[in-house]
């Protein structure tokens, strides 16, 4: 993964990463929702709905905000 | 048919609307010249954050699914739920995998998957099988977006075939006059009808249900009064792995079909696709919400039409609506099928015309070929779509969507794992989907249904004891073939390089899968190294 012959004759910065520790917290989304021992049940419930139902939808709010918080942290610098 | 006149009349109001949007398109951000796929088939690679949320969220959640989801847990409950999970999982997931996606992609030029698998593995082979793949997953695709709107037209008393085919040709017209331009503008109506419908929806039919308890414990009732042991308000012990699997699978597979990477390369830079990895999951949230319509028509004791299921939040529209809202919800859904149409027929089209027309029949075709090719296969595909719902059973064309999701799966090693490594050998991949493909067939072949009396292909649930384990647990499908694929892939790899046997070239380089916006394209690097 050197610099490439390219980047050099160009006069480009060396190779860029997507690399960020940040992307660990991309886990945590993907993990809840395949353990369903956390929200199989009908108790505790949330204005009618079973734990079930509203655990799994609450579990789109961890999403958005792990996916927010790593994109807000990597986005490019400066802008453009 | 009278008394759903006021129906009729708002829903046919609106399509007209919107297919008029359709033609208008073309001149939509004025492209230069639309004769080349950049512009026509992926709308000049220059879609913002917000067109781009709308385009793919307008595509990747179909009228099928706003149809057949809540369809599911009117009928098994909390299996049918799995969309959230599944739709929780999916942006997370491919966050990072489909930003170096699109790198390579801007980079190459490429407009399909297989266009960076021939590249990245220089086998014209494996990527023709790529091709042919996402082609053979997408056609029954287009076609279930005719069950969303026959759905309809079946609540409204209206019967035939003949407005599906005007539908159809006037949905074939605009796409092969605006291209991609077509779906995307057509999405913001698309969303903002189903986002009002569902909005209103959930805030006024539980109210009129007597709340959300109420709801729930009419599901319950119904559950506990049949003797299936698969349904209920929760998930039981032979379908909780049936349950995680399939969302995972399912969500592994969704950025694998060509159309939903049409929309992603479609943008315009790395930051649109990670701004809508975060805001796309307002659609899951609409989704969830959606799939609890099947529970909301349990309790309001909907019948549906002719014994069909798909006709369930339909009916129960009409019965809760007054009828000029009953038909902008209608609309609604049969708008929602045009967006997905337009694109899967774009992206089948495009699929055609990279990795097999320029690939095995004109390899010297200009660029306004190619852009006439891939329309006139649009119109192709649109009208195979037409005729397998004339021709064929609706329920075929249901089994075959079942089948598509565990066959494009078989296309993750080559193109997720190679946007990583191509530690794999091209023809231990070719091997591997051979593999995946033929398990993944005899699986859903095996899986019959007692209920219906279906004997195959009636479901995605793989019993374990078909294996002869002793359990009842059941596992998807197209996980077990990916997971058949991947091991006959890494096997045949370590054979073909114990045996040496040459692989092909690999036009990419590291620094291309993190190129951005602006940044040179192979085109100019060419020009550059000349030098």
């Amino acid at each position: 993964m050197s610099t490439s012959d390219h980047d050099r004759r160009s006069g480009r910065p060396p190779a860029r990463s997507d690399a960020s520790p940040w992307n660990w917290l991309l886990v945590i989304p993907v993990i809840l929702p395949l353990l369903p021992f956390l929200y199989n049940a009908e108790e505790p419930r949330l204005l009618g709905f079973p734990l079930f139902y509203w655990l799994q939808l609450a579990f789109i709010v961890a999403g958005v905000t792990a996916t927010t918080i790593v994109y807000r942290v990597t986005r490019k610098r400066n802008g453009r | 048919m009278s008394e759903h006149l006021t129906e009729i009349i708002v829903f046919t109001v609106l399509f007209l609307l919107v297919s008029g949007m359709g033609f208008v398109a073309a001149r939509w951000r004025r492209p230069q010249d639309l004769a080349s796929l950049n512009e026509w088939g992926l709308g000049g690679r220059n879609f913002g954050a917000w067109i781009t949320w709308f385009l793919v969220g307008g595509d990747l959640y179909t009228a099928y699914t706003f149809v057949a989801v809540p369809a599911l847990v009117f009928g098994a409950g909390a299996m049918g739920f799995f969309a959230v999970p599944y739709t929780v999982i999916v942006y997370p997931m491919v966050f990072l995998v489909l930003i170096r996606l699109w790198s390579v992609s801007h980079v190459h030029g490429f407009v399909t998957p297989a266009d960076f698998v021939r590249a990245r593995f220089g086998s014209p082979t494996l990527a023709l099988l790529v091709a042919l793949t996402g082609i053979a997953a997408t056609m029954p695709y287009i076609a279930l977006q005719l069950v969303g709107i026959e759905a309809v037209l079946k609540a409204m008393g209206v019967s035939g075939h003949l407005p599906i085919v005007i539908a159809f040709a006037i949905l074939a017209a605009y796409t092969y006059r605006s291209g991609l331009r077509a779906p995307a503008l057509i999405a913001f109506v698309k969303d903002t009808l189903i986002y009002l419908v569902i909005l209103v929806a959930i805030i006024y039919i539980p109210a009129r249900l007597g709340g959300w308890g109420a709801i729930f414990g009419a599901a319950q009732e119904k559950f506990a009064a049949t003797p299936a042991k698969g349904d209920g308000l929760l998930l039981g012990a032979g379908n909780q792995w049936q349950y995680v699997t399939l969302a995972l699978g399912s969500a592994l597979a969704l950025f694998l079909y060509p159309h939903s990477l049409t929309g992603v390369l479609a943008s315009r830079n790395r930051d649109v696709i990670k701004r809508n990895m975060s805001a796309l999951p307002a659609y899951s949230l609409l989704l969830g919400l959606i799939a609890l319509l099947g529970y909301m028509a349990i309790a309001a004791g909907v019948r549906p039409v002719g014994g069909d299921s798909n006709t369930v939040v339909p009916r129960l529209f009409d019965m809760m609506f007054p009828d000029w809202f009953t038909g902008v919800a209608y609309a609604a859904v049969g708008i929602g099928a045009l967006v997905p149409a337009a694109i899967m027929s774009i992206a089948a089209a495009n699929l055609f015309t990279r990795n097999i027309y320029r690939e095995y029949l004109r390899p010297d075709a200009t660029d306004a070929q190619e852009a006439q090719v891939s329309k006139l296969v649009s119109l192709a595909v649109k009208v195979g779509a037409v005729l397998c719902i004339l021709l064929l059973d609706l329920q075929f064309a249901i089994d075959l969507q079942l089948i598509g999701g565990v066959v494009i799966l078989q296309t993750l090693p080559a193109v997720a794992l190679g946007l990583y490594t191509r530690w794999l050998h091209p023809r231990a991949l070719i091997a591997g989907w051979a593999a995946g493909m033929g398990a993944g067939l005899w699986m859903l072949y095996t899986i019959g249904n007692p209920a219906t009396g279906k004997a195959h292909f009636a479901g995605s649930a793989f019993p374990l004891s078909n294996l002869g384990l002793e359990t009842a647990t059941t596992v998807y499908a197209g996980l077990l073939a990916l997971a058949v694929n991947l091991a006959v892939a890494v096997a045949g790899t370590l054979i073909c390089r114990a045996a040496g046997v040459a692989k092909g070239a690999d036009t990419t380089r590291p620094d291309h899968y993190h190129a951005d916006e602006g940044d040179p394209r192979v085109k100019d690097l060419d020009l550059a190294g000349s030098t």
